[in-house]
Parts: C-alpha cells; sequence; structure tokens
C-alpha cells in the first residue's frame, strides 16, 4: 500500500497532517502498535523538517511485506554538513522555529533512533531527499 | 495517578469534551515538563501526561506521535479553538492550571507521579 501526500511549505500549523494521516492508516489494519509509534514519530519530525528546511515539498510512504519505508523529498537548500546536522542540538533553524518547540536539533537524530535505517541524500542547492526505513 | 486525581491536584480546568467520569478511567503513568518538542519526541513515553507553556497545533500534533494521554497548558495559558478542536479530534485531554511549569511538576512528582529516565 503507497499513500503520497504534499507537504505544504505555508502553514507551519499543518505540519504533522501527513503523518497523523499515515497513523491512523497504520492503525487501522492493525498493525503492531510499537511500529506505529517509531514510524509515527520518525515520520513527524521528517515531515517537520521538510517544513522548516526544505520549504515543503513531497512525501510518499509505503507499507510493504517485510518493513514501511517512507521517503520525503524537498528543494530546498540541502544539508550543508551531514555530520554536524546529525550531532544532538546542532540546528539551523531560525528564532521563529525555536519559538514553536522545534529546531532544537534532535531532528535526524530522533529518527535515526527511531527506525532500523535512515538514509539521506542531499547537497548544497540540490535539495534532499531522506528516506527512513522500520522493519516489520 | 488518574486523570482526575492530576486535575484536582493542579486546579485545572478541563478544555477539551471529556467528562469528570472520563478523566478518572484515564490512567498516568509519567509525566514531562517541556517546552521543546524536539525534547518530547526523543524521551517520552505513552501513557503520559505533557505539561508545557506552548499552547500552539503542533503540541497536541507531538502528544498524537507520541501516544501523550493529555497536556496540560501552565499559568493560566489558553489555546486557539482550532487546537482544542484538534485535541477532541484525537482524544487527547488539554487541561488548564494558573500554576506556574515547576510548581506544577513539583506537585504531581511529590504526589508519586514520576519522570522517564532515558536509557
Amino acid at each position: 500500500m503507497i499513500k503520497k501526500y504534499d507537504i505544504s511549505g505555508e502553514d507551519f500549523s499543518l505540519a504533522g497532517e501527513a503523518s497523523s494521516d499515515f497513523k491512523s492508516v497504520m492503525k487501522k489494519i492493525g498493525m503492531n502498535p510499537d511500529v506505529i509509534r517509531r514510524v509515527s514519530i520518525a515520520m513527524y519530525e521528517a515531515e517537520i523538517n521538510t517544513i522548516i528546511h526544505g520549504g515543503g515539498g513531497e512525501c510518499e510512504a509505503e507499507i510493504k511485506s517485510d518493513k514501511v519505508q517512507v521517503t520525503f523529498r524537498d528543494n530546498g537548500p540541502g544539508i550543508e554538513n551531514i555530520d554536524l546536522a546529525m550531532q544532538e542540538g546542532y540546528s539551523t533553524a531560525g528564532d521563529k522555529i525555536r519559538e514553536l518547540g522545534f529546531g532544537a536539533g534532535m531532528g535526524l537524530p530522533n529518527i535515526k533512533k527511531y527506525t532500523d535505517n535512515m538514509l539521506i541524500d542531499t547537497a548544497p542547492g540540490k535539495g534532499t531527499t531522506l528516506t527512513l526505513i522500520v522493519n516489520l | 495517578m488518574l486523570l482526575s486525581d492530576i486535575k484536582n491536584l493542579l486546579d485545572a480546568k478541563v478544555l477539551t469534551k471529556e467528562s469528570n467520569d472520563v478523566l478518572s478511567q484515564k490512567d498516568i503513568h509519567t509525566a514531562c515538563g517541556c517546552d521543546l518538542m524536539s525534547d518530547v519526541l526523543a524521551f517520552v513515553k505513552d501513557q503520559s501526561l505533557l505539561l508545557t507553556g506552548l499552547i500552539n497545533a503542533q503540541v497536541i500534533r507531538t502528544a498524537e506521535m507520541m501516544d501523550i494521554v493529555a497536556v496540560c497548558f501552565v499559568r493560566g495559558k489558553l489555546p486557539a479553538e482550532e487546537v482544542i478542536e484538534l485535541a477532541n479530534e484525537k482524544g487527547i485531554t488539554i487541561l488548564s492550571t494558573e500554576l506556574p511549569l515547576y510548581i506544577s511538576c513539583g506537585k504531581l512528582y511529590s504526589e508519586g507521579l514520576r519522570g522517564y529516565l532515558n536509557d
């Protein structure tokens, strides 16, 4: 099963709608609660990143026979230094985002923590594609 | 600790539509006082209460992802109607207390509601 979502970069109050919808899909088909929780948290972090850093983009979430795979693509500025971005506490987010409770530099580390695999394809000026995988 | 007991200890109002009967059936195992949703996403366990001074929709979204049972807004802060509606839709209880964050946490901790230590 594949679900596709447009992630708007315009309205931060809508951030999380894709993750929320996909969580209800996983619940409806009776998936393992631990898998649902891990996918939901990682997906939500990635969705927030797509909005904050990528200015919006698209998401494709797929439930396969052996794993859940979710990919976010944006056309933002890309990640300049992946090693720094992976450090807890490092963030390039602005004050406005921090006032909303995000931008604390926990996004990518959290995604890595809750998933079995995280793949990032990015380059400065070329946007970012992030794929997260949770095995069933 | 039952959510109804938490409501009484914090002298809190219920902003969502749950009755006292429903609150007395919601059992809270741990609590977290935090304004950083990124930290909530990193550390909080389920069956939890989140106490926070942030009142935007992302608090409810974060609670939804973490299976957090209830959110308590401190220092008398009231969220926009859309935030309350979202919480109602997701079955997350919203409380509002006049107490500040530190005192709210202290009252609950001293009555036995513990936090979660990350391993």
